[in-house]
């Protein structure tokens, strides 16, 4: 039957897509880009969308939860995966408010007579039934997707606004972002670019390879030599894994390090981060937060008799706290980190948050 | 020797060009002669003669003619004044001593002689002779001319590679001295093109005959160790370097017609530029070369020279008890004190000292647990984790980019330096002002464990303008099977930094442990003046 084959189909689609992701996180630095996971995250919720069973927003939107549960389940630290799942259910909720005819405006913004008079009544509302929901909420997907093919166009189209001439730039680790949006720049102006190769995975190589390819300057220090040479960086511009609500970063290990000296002779941090990086979430969850991988990168096995002995840690991320960041620029442009939290109510709905 | 005085000979010549004495003093030079010791005493009068006579006459104009032809090749603006600024004693220090002879000759004569003409009023006078007035007034204690002359220091080699003058300089005394010529290797990244990169895999002594006649071979397989990393460590470096040096002078002989405080001092040049060769040297070593020649030329010339061999030996010996195994042990009675049960310590790299603090902390029962943070390229904390774990001490090890993870659990931060400098800098292992800063910013105290014999008159503000380059294929790594920097050579723009050493500044610093006691940052110039006015 058509209907069978669709669904084990799908499922097929799902289980492949988690057995990926589990695999993706050993701390190498993902195979793939954050970009690609969110926009496979994104066509395969439309898939969902498109083959499930569903009657009404709300079970969409079970549905939706659900496998958005457990692809988180698989790669915790990957948030790009949860981001997206939030982006469709905030998607579901827009199309069904637009379809119901409702205005969206008060629907969005939490008034304190909301709060006090209704107290999340408005689950029931979505059960109605609307013939033309599907391909809306398909269309409005196919959106999404566009827009995320375009992210890192639209932050390099800024880099000469930031960049000028006979500058020297610091950065750390690899990041996508970054190298379009430094490569972009380098085709008008001419700088230096500092790398910093970020141990153990010194994926600062591969991205100072890449950049010196295109005629930039680069040259690569090891981590112990970015204070030393701070006081020589006129910006420093950073990638990140995640962007957090309050405006902080979760980063790879050495930008905290990274930060604090830019702060310390007063030059401005730069991060180069798309939209589908802020996440709702708040640094302060201890167990989630951090992401360790096998201590052998740092202390191998050759050095076998004191290993017994020793704690070795590997951890994968660094949190940057909201203060040391200057500047956030994104595919809408450059923002403050204090106006995270107001991007955040725009792309994802409060009772999103917890998945 | 017989070279410089010859050339002196010459310059008063042609400044005076009236005394008989001079003249036949030339005859016996242009004869390629060495000179009696009758001789040499009657240059030296005539120098002091002419010595007394110039400072009567141009006090002022002398001085500042003299301070003009130093190095006019363009430094940075910042640079000079700096030098010019720190006080500097009447000894040579080891770069004066090595520099070059292009000088115009006449204000170095000058220079030598007064040198000389003081040394052996010194000397005079120690052994009670009396040879007239001038000669107390020229002996007079060093301190009072050391603080108000303005600095005659000479900027030292190995920050003046780009500019081809002194390189050229450089070359022909090396010549001169027979040392080899050590090319530099690889692309230099432009803010570091005024100092020098060697690589590991060409080491200087390749290009030493075999028998090396000039050079003892001590000294060549201690350049080797500098420059294969073998012997690494500030305090490791100068315990081989004394060393080295006993067995040199162990197998000296004095030849005839040469005072064997002279003669002695002069063959040392040549290994000490060698040794620089083979890596530049460090704060330590050139205080503790300072220390040796001055003992050597202190040595009477009545002294026979079995005497006055195993005087100098003693006087070594002395020196590595006194300043390095004793201040060891002063400073970790004072750094136990700081311990406290329950601690968690974090260590940077491997510093000797620390070490030693730490072991003898745990055997007086301490209970601490210890973090060493290590860093690429050099990975010394892994040697550090060895000794530790084997006394038994709890460890944790971390690599320098997992700092602020770690650095929530540290109650304090215990550094080594390699040198701390006149304006309270403390110039360590690359990566130490991280951890500085990082701690300041968890407000963690930092204390910083550094000998008095480390303590270096030069200041600095930044890690760029004097540092050390490392061979920069080190930075050089395989992951997974695949090396993206293995042919960085051909990539034009793409360049390797492998810095050794970087500057702390005082305000992350909360205390300073030495051989004399807690002080802070500060306190730096003031020990270096006690010092100084003790000598």
């Amino acid at each position: 039957m058509p209907g069978a084959d669709k669904e084990t189909d799908l499922s097929e689609r799902i289980e492949s897509f988690l057995s990926e992701l589990k695999r993706c996180g050993s701390g190498a630095g993902s195979l793939r880009g954050s970009a690609e996971t969110a926009r496979e995250t994104t066509s395969l919720l439309r898939r969902i969308t498109a083959q499930a069973r569903w009657g009404n927003a709300g079970e969409l939107m079970e549905i939706i939860r659900k496998e958005g549960r457990r692809m988180t389940a698989a790669q915790p630290s990957e948030t790009t995966v949860g981001n997206m799942v939030r982006r469709v259910l905030k998607i579901i909720r827009e199309e069904y408010a637009r379809s119901r005819g409702s205005s969206e405006e008060t629907d969005q913004q939490e008034s304190l007579h909301k709060l006090l008079t209704s107290g999340g009544s408005s689950e029931d509302n979505f059960r109605q039934h609307f013939a033309h929901l599907k391909a809306n909420v398909i269309e409005a997907i196919n959106e999404l997707l566009t827009e995320l093919e375009g992210t890192t166009d639209n932050i390099s189209m800024q880099a000469l606004e930031h960049i000028h001439s006979n500058e020297v730039i610091m950065t750390i680790g690899r990041s996508r972002t970054v190298e379009a949006f430094l490569k972009d720049a380098a085709r008008k102006r001419k700088f230096h670019v500092i790398v910093a190769e970020c141990a153990p995975f010194c994926q600062g190589h591969e991205m100072a390879t890449s950049l010196s390819k295109e005629d930039i300057e680069t040259t690569v220090i090891p981590d112990a030599a970015i204070f030393a040479v701070m006081s020589r960086v006129n910006k420093v511009i950073i990638g990140t894994q995640t962007v957090l609500a309050n405006g902080g970063l979760r980063a790879v290990n050495g930008t905290h390090t990274l930060a604090l000296a830019a702060k310390h002779h007063s030059t401005p941090l730069i991060v180069c981060a798309p939209m589908f990086k802020l996440s709702p979430q708040f640094p302060n969850e201890e167990d989630t937060f951090h992401k360790f991988v096998s201590p052998h990168e740092v202390l191998p096995f050759t050095e076998g008799e004191i290993l017994s002995k020793v704690n070795a840690h590997c951890p994968v991320f660094d949190y940057v706290p909201p203060e040391l960041i200057t500047l956030f620029i994104s595919n809408i442009g450059g923002n403050a980190p204090s106006y995270i939290y107001r991007l955040m109510s725009e792309l994802y709905h409060p009772e999103d948050h917890e998945l | 020797m017989a070279d410089s005085v010859g050339r002196q000979t010459d310059s008063i010549n042609h400044a005076t060009g009236e005394d008989g004495k001079s003249q036949d003093i030339l005859r016996a030079k242009s004869e390629g002669k060495e000179m009696t010791k009758e001789e040499k005493q009657r240059l030296r009068k005539e120098k002091k003669q002419h010595k007394k006579n110039k400072k009567d006459d141009k006090g002022p104009p002398e001085k500042e003619k003299e301070k003009t032809s130093v190095p006019a090749p363009s430094k940075p603006v910042t640079q000079s004044p700096a030098h010019k600024a720190a006080p500097v004693p009447a000894n040579a220090s080891p770069s004066e001593s090595s520099a070059a002879a292009e000088k115009p000759a006449k204000s170095k004569a000058e220079l030598r002689a007064e040198r000389r003409a003081r040394q052996d009023s010194e000397r005079a006078s120690k052994q009670g002779k009396k040879e007239g007035g001038q000669q107390s007034a020229s002996s007079k204690p060093k301190a009072t001319p050391n603080e108000l002359q303005p600095v005659l220091k000479r900027l030292p080699e190995h920050v003046q590679v780009d500019d081809p003058a002194a390189l050229k300089k450089l070359a022909k005394k090396l010549e001169r001295q027979q040392v080899p010529l050590r090319s530099d290797y690889g692309y230099k990244v432009s803010l570091f093109s005024h100092l020098h990169q060697y690589s590991r895999k060409h080491p200087p002594t390749q290009q030493i005959s075999i028998p090396a006649t000039v050079i003892h071979p001590s000294i060549v397989r201690l350049g080797l160790q500098y420059s294969q990393g073998i012997i690494a460590g500030s305090n490791a470096r100068s315990v081989a370097l004394l060393h080295a040096f006993k067995q040199v002078i162990q197998d000296y002989s004095t030849p005839p017609n040469e005072e064997l405080s002279r003669d002695l001092v002069n063959k040392l040049s040549p290994y000490i530029s060698f040794l620089s060769q083979c890596r530049p040297l460090s704060a330590s070593m050139g205080n503790a070369i300072k220390y040796i020649k001055k003992e050597i030329s202190n040595i009477s010339s009545q002294c026979k020279e079995e005497e006055a061999k195993n005087r100098l030996q003693s006087c070594i010996d002395k020196y590595i008890n006194e300043k390095i195994i004793l201040a060891s042990e002063a400073i970790s009675k004072y750094a136990i004190e700081k311990i406290s049960d329950g601690d968690v310590i974090l260590v940077y790299g491997c510093s000797s000292l620390v070490n030693h603090i730490l072991c003898e902390a745990f055997e007086k029962q301490r209970k601490f647990r210890v973090i060493v943070v290590d860093s690429r390229p050099r990975l010394e904390g892994r040697e550090a984790l060895r000794r530790l774990v084997k006394k038994g001490i709890r460890c944790t090890y971390v690599l320098i980019s997992a700092l602020s993870y770690i650095l929530p659990e540290v109650s304090k931060v215990f550094l080594g330096a390699h040198a701390l400098l006149a304006n309270g800098y403390v110039m360590s292992r690359v990566g130490t002002s991280q951890i500085a800063l990082v701690a300041k910013a968890y407000n963690v105290p930092v204390l910083v464990c550094c000998e008095t014999y480390k303590f270096c008159e030069r200041v600095q503000t930044d890690s760029f303008v004097s540092n050390e380059l490392d061979d920069p294929d080190d930075l050089i790594v395989t992951r997974n099977g695949k090396t993206h920097l293995e042919n960085w050579q051909t990539v034009k723009s793409l360049g390797l930094l492998n810095l050794v050493y970087d500057v702390t500044p005082p305000d992350f610093v909360d205390l300073v442990i030495t051989d004399l006691g807690m002080i802070p940052c500060t306190s730096v110039p003031v020990v270096l003046r006690v010092k100084n006015v003790d000598q």
